[in-house]
């Protein structure tokens, strides 16, 4: 059987790894290369990297995500500043297993299914990623949640999958940093409408909730805030559930 | 030394640096001068097969693979790169390398549903006995491997070296003779991953 993949969240600025709440604040908890040798020792499932910086500058810092790569002996996958056929080209041929798309893949929507029939639609993720809106509908936002496109998380989702992405992070940008558990409601109203898997992200507040995102028909769970902070003062601690603790999950 | 196939498309960085850290030295190359005299070889890929066998197809590399073949050299091909050896895909119209009795089909996902189709993540492979390649001492059975494929290969039971449940059962390791094919990646799967390469590398079929 399939396992539920747990998967840390490593968001960059300036090559440094921060962390936000809300998508706002990122805050600084430390040394990228050095949280990614962490993760490799604890045997993380996989591991996505999304750089805000290259997304602003719409173009990857390759060199960077080199020294990444180098580093990693799990599937890594690598998001930001994604524009061209070419980009990605490069970013497989250094070692990224899958790249992940927001803005680009909502602006150029030809660009989804060009890589999906180039590379595969198993290395093409699309980030969701999702906010309620003054009404309280949720809607789909890009550019770091700056912009709502106005479209349902569920109609927005099925267009990617009939794209051809291989499989969609859904993130809750109202949950992000919270910790008070994944917003449940939207992967249930998500998952189970699509044939390709679904990440849940944003909320994690606890080992718990990765069960309860996997009962709600997520394929796997991802988190930023959960694996690298611990405490009630958010003390910076890099963490990783222990095979044991996961049993259940994969039971 | 293990030779890594370039043709353009594929994770050779991350198979590369795995070798490394297991101490197995490897080289990446595209000319066919040095595939011609290549031992050990690893014909990666990741992608859609029409588009990988195209731009191999546009080299030297499937008459020079077939050459070493023939003599006995260890072949090892890696997701598409495993795809690649067998006859056909339902993905594509081009024929492939057809250097192992197989061809590969796609998942059926309303058949296998809820479960998803690509077929991705941490999946266990149960494994013939006896096989060199299935040498995993001191890490805890049944091995698992990181995969990410909507395609798999189907061959005669007899090609079967190790298999996985997604849905049904479905080949995940084939074999014949000094060919291997391995569905998931071993570049991206730990200890587990690292012991294959291994396994591979002191192979002498």
């Amino acid at each position: 059987m399939i396992r539920t993949r747990v998967i840390p969240i490593l968001l960059l600025q300036n090559h440094q790894l921060v962390k936000t709440t809300q998508f706002k604040n990122p805050k600084y908890i430390g040394d990228c290369i050095n949280a990614l040798k962490i993760f490799n020792e604890k045997g993380a499932d996989e591991l996505a990297v999304l750089d805000i910086n290259a997304s602003l500058k719409k173009k990857p810092d390759f060199k960077f995500v080199e020294q990444l790569v180098g580093e990693c002996f799990m599937p890594l996958a690598y998001g930001g500043g994604i524009q061209t056929i070419e980009q990605a080209q490069q970013l497989f041929s250094i070692g990224i297993e899958k790249i992940v798309l927001g803005a680009s893949a909502h602006e150029i929507p030809t660009l989804v299914t060009a890589l999906a029939n180039q590379f595969g639609s198993q290395s093409v993720v699309i980030s969701v990623d999702v906010k309620k809106d003054w009404l309280g509908r949720a809607r789909v936002h890009i550019q770091n949640g700056k912009r709502n496109t106005g479209v349902d998380p569920l109609v927005y989702a099925k267009r990617m999958e009939e794209l051809g992405a291989g499989e969609l992070i859904i993130h809750s940008i109202d949950r992000d940093g919270s910790g008070s558990g994944y917003d449940l409601e939207l992967i249930e109203q998500v998952a189970p409408n699509l044939k390709i898997p679904i990440v849940a992200l944003g909320g994690a507040g606890n080992i718990n909730d990765f069960a309860k995102a996997k009962q709600a028909g997520a394929s796997a769970v991802a988190a930023g805030s959960l694996f690298v902070f611990k405490g009630p003062h958010k003390a910076v601690l890099i963490s990783y559930p222990t095979p044991n603790e996961l049993k259940n999950l994969n039971a | 030394m293990i030779t890594i196939i370039d043709y353009g498309v594929g994770n050779l960085g991350s198979i590369q640096n795995m070798l490394q850290r297991i101490g197995v030295p490897s080289w990446v190359t595209s000319i066919a001068e040095e595939v011609k005299k290549a031992e050990h070889i690893i014909l990666p890929g990741v992608g859609a097969f029409d588009a990988a066998m195209a731009k191999l197809g546009q080299t030297e590399i499937p008459d020079l693979l077939r050459e070493r073949a023939a003599k006995g050299y260890p072949i090892l091909g890696i997701c598409l790169g495993a795809q690649l050896l067998t006859s056909k895909s339902e993905e594509g119209t081009l024929p492939g390398l057809n250097l192992i009795e197989a061809h590969c089909i796609k998942f059926n996902a309303s058949a296998i549903a809820p479960l998803k189709v690509p077929h991705m993540g941490w999946n266990e492979v149960s494994m013939r006995e006896g096989h060199p390649i299935n040498n995993f001492s001191n890490l805890e059975m049944p091995p698992r491997f990181y995969f990410a494929h909507s395609y798999h290969m189907m061959a005669n039971e007899k090609f079967v070296l190790g298999s996985t449940q997604h849905g049904n059962s479905f080949p995940s390791i084939l074999h014949d003779g000094n060919i291997l094919a391995m569905q998931f990646h071993p570049e991206k799967s730990h200890h587990y991953g690292m012991q294959i390469l291994k396994n591979f590398s002191d192979w002498k079929p």
